[in-house]
């Protein structure tokens, strides 16, 4: 075999600290309130999920597409439809200007390992391009140097 | 430029495949080495409208795109309607053979993407003879699943926001805007269940470990290109692939993911220009 490599991804990709994805993933009930586009997307979306970095996951209200309650994990009794929980490391490589061929992705990172989806996962899947959009608000706002 | 009518022709050629005639679409420019190009799963043979309109490929390529059965404006076998879809190795292989028979394609170049490079490793096992170089881009012969299936045909999910979604991420980031919205737009347009039906091949039927090794190369060169950012069938898959065959030639393609010929063609065109440039160098020697 003959062959020609490209940049090669490293584990973990990017230096971060916890503190910094957890403030990131709370910014985004309010980047979401600023983007139009996105909140018509979801105007068919009710749901109640779990959503967040593994080590502090977020209870996530969503009715018609907006963000009207988030509140941090556990909240006593308080139940979720569907969890995507992914590790600080591999939100903070997703939020990246460029993320790194593998962490650019939700479902990337579930195929790596770095993040998993629970429950029931209708809506997560019949509003999939919007809970990649959501997530990956914070990589808009400057967020691993993006402008 | 208002009123520019570009060079691509585009025609119907009457395909007999498994004993039934086909209407299949096609599109063409150029002149030279027969080029076929065989487009994604789920979508159809717009992705290669850039290839086609290349000035310096076209000097000395035919090429020559095509919907497959049940794809873009392809439409399914008349015996078919309200019958699940399900493209199989044997299937698939036949479809190419049939269509290259019937345009009476003297030993053709086939390129092909993702299921299209896939089944190009089954034309270097099988029947290498009959074309004159093999290009698989995202090609393996096997990859890890990354989703179910299910979720892309069902009534309560929209099946062509489903599939847009879901192939999105393997888009490179930061890529041209409108080639990335284009090439969703064809994953959108898709018939219901055909996504899905042509991932049996690719997840159930054509699984090839084990069968490379019967690849020989200097009975037809074979080409393998994958994008790093496809993490669908990965640089890994198709550098592992490669590794089974000796004296295939493997690139991984910087800033592409799994669409490299619509997602970015400027950027895909400098890695496919050299490919093609040594088929032809191949033809004169």
């Amino acid at each position: 075999m003959e062959s020609d490599h490209g940049r090669q991804s490293s584990d973990p990709p990017v230096s971060f600290s916890p503190d910094v994805v957890i403030a990131g993933f709370r910014a985004i009930p309010e980047l979401l309130a600023r983007d139009a586009a996105l909140t018509a997307r979801g105007r068919w979306l009710d749901v109640d999920c779990l959503l967040g970095p593994s080590t502090q996951p977020f209870h996530v209200a969503i009715r018609a597409g907006k963000i009207v309650d988030m509140a941090p994990a556990p909240v006593l009794m308080r139940s979720w439809r569907f969890a995507y929980r992914a590790t600080p490391a591999a939100f903070a490589a997703y939020w990246q200007a460029m993320p790194a061929p593998g962490w650019h992705d939700l479902l990337a990172l579930t195929k790596r390992g770095q993040a998993t989806l629970e429950g029931d996962v209708h809506p997560f899947m019949a509003h999939l391009q919007y809970f990649k959009d959501l997530l990956a608000l914070p990589r808009q706002n400057g967020f691993g140097g993006a402008s | 430029m208002n009123g520019f009518i570009e060079p691509i022709v585009g025609r119907y050629v009457h395909v007999e495949i498994e004993g039934e005639t086909n209407r299949i679409y096609f599109e063409e420019n150029g002149s030279g080495i027969p080029l076929v190009c065989l487009h994604t799963a789920g979508s159809d043979a717009r992705q290669w409208r850039h290839l086609l309109v290349d000035e310096e490929f076209t000097k000395n390529f035919r090429v020559i795109a095509f919907d497959m059965p049940w794809h873009g404006k392809s439409n399914p076998p008349d015996s078919q309607y309200g019958h699940e879809y399900r493209l199989t190795t044997a299937s698939y292989t036949e479809t190419i053979r049939a269509f290259c028979k019937a345009l009476k394609l003297d030993r053709p170049v086939v390129m092909g993407c993702s299921i299209g490079g896939r089944i190009v490793l089954n034309l270097a096992i099988e029947h290498a003879r009959e074309f004159r170089a093999l290009i698989g881009l995202e090609s393996a012969d096997f990859q890890q699943p990354w989703y179910d299936t299910a979720w892309l045909n069902r009534p309560d999910v929209h099946g062509g926001e489903v599939c847009a979604a879901l192939v999105s991420g393997l888009i490179a980031p930061n890529g041209p805007e409108a080639p990335r919205h284009e090439t969703l737009w064809g994953y959108k347009q898709g018939g219901p269940g055909i996504f899905k039906g042509d991932l049996y091949f690719y997840r159930v039927d054509g699984d090839l470990r084990g069968r490379i090794g019967a690849i020989d190369v200097n009975q037809c060169p074979l080409y393998l290109l994958t994008g790093e950012y496809d993490f669908s069938c990965t640089p890994e898959d198709t550098l592992r692939t490669a590794a089974g065959i000796p004296g295939a030639k493997a690139t991984i393609m910087e800033r592409l993911g799994h669409f490299p010929m619509s997602e970015n063609p400027a950027q895909f065109r400098r890695y496919i220009a050299p490919v093609l440039q040594d088929i032809l160098d191949k033809q004169n020697s």
